[in-house]
């Protein structure tokens, strides 16, 4: 069966960066050697929009699919759910490295559950997507060792699970999709491998994509945003219903989410753009102790910039602020630990 | 003089002279005849440690606003943008630190590990109402370390 093969989808960079460029295409040509892999290239990923060739093609994949970009591979696969590309997250091994010290369990450990909804759960169909960030190395090897290890676990469970049924595509999709394959295809055959103009063009978009395997529900972002970004599908389960109404440039509502499960791929701190765990580097960021302004300070502050914008009023902290901050339950002991690891920690 | 005040963490005492006030973002002042001297605390050293890189990012007789940016500090195990703890004018930079950093540590803070000089209106809070901060502020730190905030 043709779904054997893996799907490796590369998600091509915002602009036009020579190197990054250059990653994109020693990888696409090394990868189209490969017999059991389909390889394709879209436009960025947080840039398709829902009728976009590219988005229809991604739809369109059955099984396991690897996709390589430019992104965390958090913000990855919650942009691609966004785009109704559903899996479960795969492992990948290549990865940004983190520090041992912050594998620690309890510094991961999180006391809240993620809001669940059936309905959600039963759209996700029993294949994964491997999400890999390009910027984590600058040599295609790396990614091509990685890819084939996916690859041949892929077939593995393949095998294992048997026969999973799947819905053909549509034709039109399938028209669709196959074209950024005849490009490649194309450019294979006289030695050059597609440039970003030749696939469908799009354009910079900026809006928050919700990580549903934090998010709470707890409707804190819809109360803060005063722009009308979200809102509440049938079952009770927030989401991001008017994209085009975000501010560009305002990460306002991820600061306010207690859960950190509001992701904006674009945005420059790690932490809102969706990287994993601790950020800021490796090391711990003191700045609020400080006297860097709160992250509410700070989400107030944005969000006022963009009400007057509109020739609105600014509002400040009065509208919906969160009356959050859950006092944890820290005993002595947990403190002394605290400060005795900081002196174990080989940053 | 009275003795200095000392602030649990965990085991370590974070020492708290009385000769002198402080602000809410964990630095000292004392007091010259038309400026502040400033510089971080016990606390601030012991969350830092091992500072080995220091960087202004404004220059002498600068006015800032409170929460202004006006530098960086990297350690062994931390990272963090520098504030102006009030509104005011920035005199001068301890020009010891940038040639080395190290005076920045338990032993000098309150004496040769200065930072910089500054004017300023504000009323700053006296050792108790420091001390008063630190343990209210003691969850929010350990969850800052934790990097639970976002």
């Amino acid at each position: 069966m043709a779904d054997k093969k893996l799907t490796v989808v590369i998600s091509q960079a915002q602009g036009k960066n020579p190197a990054k460029r250059e990653l994109e295409e020693s990888l696409a040509a090394a990868l189209l050697m490969e017999a059991d892999l389909e390889v394709s290239l879209v436009p960025h990923l947080y840039d398709l929009s829902a009728d976009h060739t590219g988005t229809l093609f991604l739809q369109a994949i059955r099984g396991d699919v690897v996709v390589l970009s430019w992104l965390y591979p958090r913000a990855s696969h919650w942009v691609l759910d966004r785009l109704d590309v559903r899996g479960r997250e795969g492992l990948v091994l290549l990865k940004e490295e983190i520090d041992e010290a912050e594998e620690d369990p309890e510094a991961a450990e999180s006391t809240s559950v993620p809001y669940d909804n059936p309905e959600r759960q039963k759209s996700i169909p029993d294949r994964k997507i491997y999400s890999i960030d390009l910027r984590v190395s600058s040599s295609p090897d790396d990614y091509l060792t990685e890819i084939k290890r996916l690859s041949q676990d892929a077939q593995v469970q393949t095998f294992q699970l048997g026969n999973m049924l799947q819905e053909t595509p549509r034709p039109a999709q399938l028209e669709k999709y196959l074209k950024p394959l005849d490009i490649i295809s194309a450019q294979k055959m006289n030695g050059n491998i597609a440039e970003a103009d030749q696939l469908e063009p799009t354009k910079r978009r900026w809006y928050p994509v919700i990580d549903y395997g934090l998010c709470t529900n707890c409707m804190e972002c819809i109360d803060f945003c005063l722009f009308g970004v979200y809102g509440v599908d049938q079952g009770g389960q927030i989401l991001v219903e008017e994209q085009d109404s975000c501010k560009k440039g305002c990460p306002a509502c991820s600061r306010v989410c207690p859960e950190n499960a509001i992701i904006f791929p674009g945005h420059k701190t790690p932490g809102i753009a969706g990287a994993d765990g601790e950020v800021a580097g490796l090391k711990i960021d003191l700045s609020k102790l400080f006297g860097a302004p709160d992250a509410l300070e700070m989400a107030a502050r944005e969000r006022d910039v963009e009400l007057v914008a509109e020739g609105r009023d600014a509002v400040g902290l009065s509208v919906g602020i969160p009356s959050r901050l859950k006092v944890s339950q820290s005993t002595s002991d947990e403190l002394d630990d605290l400060i005795d690891s900081l002196d174990a920690m080989e940053l | 003089m009275p003795d200095d005040l000392v602030f649990m963490m965990g085991n370590f005492e974070a020492r708290i002279p009385q000769d002198r006030v402080y602000s809410k973002s964990h630095l000292w002042l004392m007091p010259g005849e038309d400026r502040w001297r400033v510089g971080f605390t016990a606390y601030s050293v012991r969350l830092l440690q091992d500072v080995y890189f220091l960087d202004w990012a404004v220059d002498p007789f600068t006015q800032v606003r409170e929460k202004q940016k006006i530098g960086e500090i990297e350690s062994s195990k931390a990272l963090s943008d520098l504030y102006a703890p009030s509104a005011g004018r920035i005199l001068e930079f301890n020009e010891e630190l940038l040639n080395d950093p190290s005076a920045i540590n338990q032993a000098d803070n309150y004496d040769k590990g200065w930072l910089f000089e500054m004017e300023s209106e504000v009323q700053w809070l006296t050792p108790a109402e420091y001390l008063q901060v630190l343990e209210d502020g003691w969850e929010q730190t350990q969850r800052i370390i934790k990097g639970q905030l976002n």
